[in-house]
């Protein structure tokens, strides 16, 4: 008997097409993973599931959750069913809870608003069912606010209040995209546990095939709105009909050629590096304390060779970047690049910096919307002592662009005009123009689907060999730092605890850290036939 | 908590001592000898020694700020050079009446914008929400002295249930003083709601797209549940801020109200000590409002506190 059926469920916005025509069922006890790239549609096919749309919204079709259409329901049933019979966790953990309110205030609300019960009896619920998600009263009581929790502990509290009526089903929308790859696999965990003990039927919305690909009885895969297959997940990943689901799979493991590296000598040299932040004082006239967020980090970067820095979040890799862009000064160590310190006196070196550039994760943040492409991306331009004017600019512009696979006409657009995909070429574009030794990709990939992710890595393994670049890539997906570079660093707390040849350090890992590391990392399985 | 409000309370003894070292320092350089002022052009030089030495002019400077702040400390804060009466009593007179008005129109302000402001969010871009905003785009245009004499000509002229100006006093009880305040504290009141109204909807409107709100729904909250539940305490800070900065003004910055409605209000006497040279006033009625400024952005923090948890852990 199915739980949840679609049923040629239709969507528009303010008459813009969103779905069409989708049409799956979720049997109780199940999980089905919902797939597909930025714009397919799974995340409004699970507000609609949930009733949540945003104003403006019309649907067609049926959504049946046992033997009640959710589409003919008044607002009031469905406030009873929501949180109730169906509970939803959200990707952010970092903002999916009121801070004003405490974690236990938070979870007895939803068993306080669907039965009536004392709000003692209703709190002693909340603790049963924190502790049941993995946090124990003990260490985490009631009385918790959120800002005192960790992104995976929040998430858990999510999860928590998801499941405190023991609903039929749980929609889980990206529940580990913003989570680190240890935590994500405890979350994973988490919910095939739950939904396999309260035999729930389990919605995961992803846009990572992996996570899914060893949790999920069943995939769906999304395009534009529409469902473009279904079936149980092996079967699925044996079979592949559609030629998109093959193009997401392959893209997802896309794996690159590197150039040979032709390494010769150092060019970027750091040596017992320490970064130090000041904490509160904890007395009125105390002395300040201090944290040591980069802890004497040393490495070296040769001239022609692709560095690739993992760790999880809160370890320092942001810290290290902003210390090697020399935007900031450590207490202790040197970085220099070709033999030049990065930071002189008490401002970044420029006679340094027009030799490194960088890359940042945020394709939409980091650009001036009210500035054109062509401004924007000869902004490095500043570092130069005599930049290229009139013809030679516009020469420069040209090349940059049509290196980066965009036309020189696209110089005189704004941001808002291209994709996020689009938007990374020109961040790197206005890396490139300057010609600098080496770019830091600062999780460059990180925020792109994985179709656009495996263009952009192709177009860096094509410029590092045609402009002779270093690379310095910094980012805790594992397997896109697989890819892409010669050598990697592994941090964890401000450390470096591990470092090598990328593949010497993947397939046998010395330190215990790495190891958790990769083990944790969510992996397709190996399928025959496919090639990116 | 106990450490997040003795640090406010330490940053607010430090501000008063700063505030009323630059009072002290601004109204030593303005030219102009009160001494020379109160006698005259053709006062003989001995009298005017006189005079200075009893005002206690002819003392070093470092002296006489030392003296002012410690009388300020035992509540003698002078005496005026005009009224020859002590400024204390003057300044008490008129916070009596002060005092209450700013109270009164603030409490009149908030009563009208938290509903509006509540009432606009929560229908966002329906008409509800357009006709609020119109009414509040009115209140902050049309400056609150119009509102004054419209409020006159209607309820003092035509109705005739207030008086058109003057203060009834206190000695009557609260009824009398209160009827004869509240025509200036509407007036007052009305600019200020409408700001207030305004900045409740849009901080409330920036909370009620967190994501925590969506939770809020999954679980099986109503829109207005979500809203009155989670929504309100979040948009605190921005109103409390707004709050704070409005009392301020409101405390001194009637001078125009006081003025249409012949009210002895602090906004007055102290236009009346600048006219008059009356520095000694002039000085203590700005470091009273000073303090109460400061006082206020002091309650503002522990309100602040009391809102969201996040600043209480912060030291």
């Amino acid at each position: 008997m199915n739980l949840l059926s679609l049923n040629n469920l239709s969507l528009s916005i303010h008459n813009f097409q969103i779905l069409k025509g989708v049409t799956f069922d979720i049997a109780a006890g199940e999980i089905v993973a919902v797939t597909g790239e930025s714009g397919s549609g799974k995340s409004m096919t699970a507000l609609a599931a949930m009733q949540l749309l945003p104003q403006g919204a019309e649907t067609t079709g049926h959504i049946t959750l046992g033997d009640q259409d959710l589409t003919t329901l008044t607002e009031s049933q469905l406030c009873g069913i929501r949180g109730n019979e169906i509970g939803m966790v959200f990707q952010e953990p970092m903002t999916a809870l009121n801070p004003v309110k405490t974690i236990g205030n938070q979870v007895a609300e939803t068993i306080l608003l669907h039965e009536r019960t004392s709000k003692a009896e209703a709190g002693k619920r909340a603790a049963e069912t924190l502790t049941r998600v993995g946090l124990p009263q003990d260490r985490f009581p009631l009385s918790r606010f959120p800002h005192e929790l960790s992104g995976g502990q929040r998430q858990r509290v999510v999860i928590a209040m998801a499941i405190a009526r023991h609903p039929r089903l749980l929609i889980a929308d990206e529940p580990t995209t913003a989570l680190d790859v240890t935590t994500q696999a405890q979350i994973l965990d988490l919910l095939t546990r739950l939904a396999r003990e309260d035999g729930m039927g389990l919605m995961m919305i992803t846009h990572d095939l992996a996570v899914v690909a060893d949790m999920a009885d069943r995939i769906i895969v999304m395009r534009n709105g529409e469902v473009v297959e279904q079936g149980e997940t092996k079967t699925l990943l044996r079979e592949m009909h559609h030629p998109y689901t093959r193009m997401l799979f392959a893209a997802s493991s896309h794996k690159v050629t590197l150039p040979e590296s032709r390494a010769t000598g150092p060019l970027l040299e750091v040596k017992g590096v320490c970064r130090d932040y000041r904490t509160p004082r904890t007395t009125f006239f105390g002395q300040p304390g201090h944290f040591r967020a980069v802890n004497n980090v040393s490495f070296t970067l040769n001239r022609g060779e692709r560095l690739g820095l993992v760790g999880e979040s809160g370890c320092g890799k942001s810290t290290l970047t902003r210390a090697l862009l020399g935007l900031e000064q450590v207490q202790k160590g040197t970085i220099t690049l070709a033999g030049e310190p990065v930071f002189t006196g008490n401002k970044p070196n420029l006679a340094v910096r027009r030799h490194m550039q960088v890359v940042f994760q945020d394709p939409f943040g980091s650009f001036n919307p009210r500035h054109r492409v062509a401004r924007q991306i000869t902004e490095p331009f500043h570092l130069l002592d005599d930049p290229p004017t009139g013809a030679a600019r516009q020469k420069a512009i040209d090349e940059a662009l049509t290196a980066v696979g965009l036309k020189p006409s696209d110089a005189n657009k704004y941001v808002h005009e291209f994709s996020g995909g689009q938007r990374q070429r020109i961040a790197i574009a206005r890396a490139l123009i300057i010609r600098p030794d080496l770019i830091l990709f600062d999780e460059a990939v990180s925020a792109l689907d994985v179709s656009v992710r495996a263009q952009i890595l192709d177009l860096l393994v094509d410029l590092c060999a045609a402009y002779d670049l270093s690379y310095l890539f910094i980012s805790h997906d594992l397997s896109v730092v697989r890819t892409i570079t010669d050598r990697v660093l592994v941090m964890k707390s401000g450390e470096i605890v591990e470092q090598g040849a990328t593949e010497d350090v993947f397939t046998a890992p010395q330190h215990p850290y790495t190891k958790t590391l990769i083990e944790a990392a969510p992996v397709l399985p190996e399928i025959q036939g496919l090639t990116a | 908590m106990l450490r997040y409000s003795l640090k406010r309370l330490l940053s607010l003894v430090i501000s008063l001592a700063v505030a009323s070292l630059v009072i002290f320092a601004v109204i030593e350089v303005a030219p102009g000898d009160p001494a020379s002022f109160m006698l005259g052009m053709n006062a003989q030089p001995e009298t005017l020694a006189a005079l200075r030495s009893e005002l206690g002019l002819d003392v070093s400077k470092p002296e006489r700020y030392l003296a002012w702040i410690g009388g300020m400390l035992t509540g003698d804060f002078g005496t005026s050079y005009t009224y020859r009466t002590p400024v204390a009593e003057m300044v008490t007179q008129r916070l009596w009446v002060s005092l209450p008005l700013a109270l009164y129109a603030l409490t009149l302000s908030t009563l009208i914008a938290f509903p509006a402001g509540i009432y606009a969010a929560a229908r966002r871009g329906r008409a509800g929400d357009i006709g609020v905003m119109g009414a509040t785009q009115l209140g902050v245009a049309v400056p609150n002295f119009w509102f004054a004499m419209m409020l006159v000509l209607l309820f003092a002229i035509k109705l005739r249930w207030f008086s058109a100006g003057g203060f009834a006093g206190w000695q009557d009880g609260p009824w009398p003083a209160l009827r004869s305040l509240t025509l200036p504290a509407v007036a007052l009141a009305l600019p200020q709601a409408a700001i207030l109204a305004r900045v409740m909807r849009s901080a409330l409107l920036d909370v009620l797209g967190e994501d925590f709100i969506r939770t809020a729904r999954a679980k099986g909250l109503t829109a207005r549940q979500a809203l009155w539940r989670h929504g309100l305490r979040n948009a605190m800070i921005p109103v409390l801020t707004i709050i704070g900065l409005q009392f301020s003004f409101l405390l001194a910055g009637g001078i125009i109200i006081e003025q249409v409605f012949y009210l002895p209000g602090l906004g007055r006497l102290i236009f009346q000590s600048i006219s008059a040279r009356d520095l000694i006033v002039v000085e203590s009625v700005t470091m009273l409002l000073v303090f109460a400024v400061i006082f206020v952005n002091f309650a503002v923090d522990l309100a602040y506190a009391a809102v969201d948890p996040r600043l209480r852990a912060r030291t």
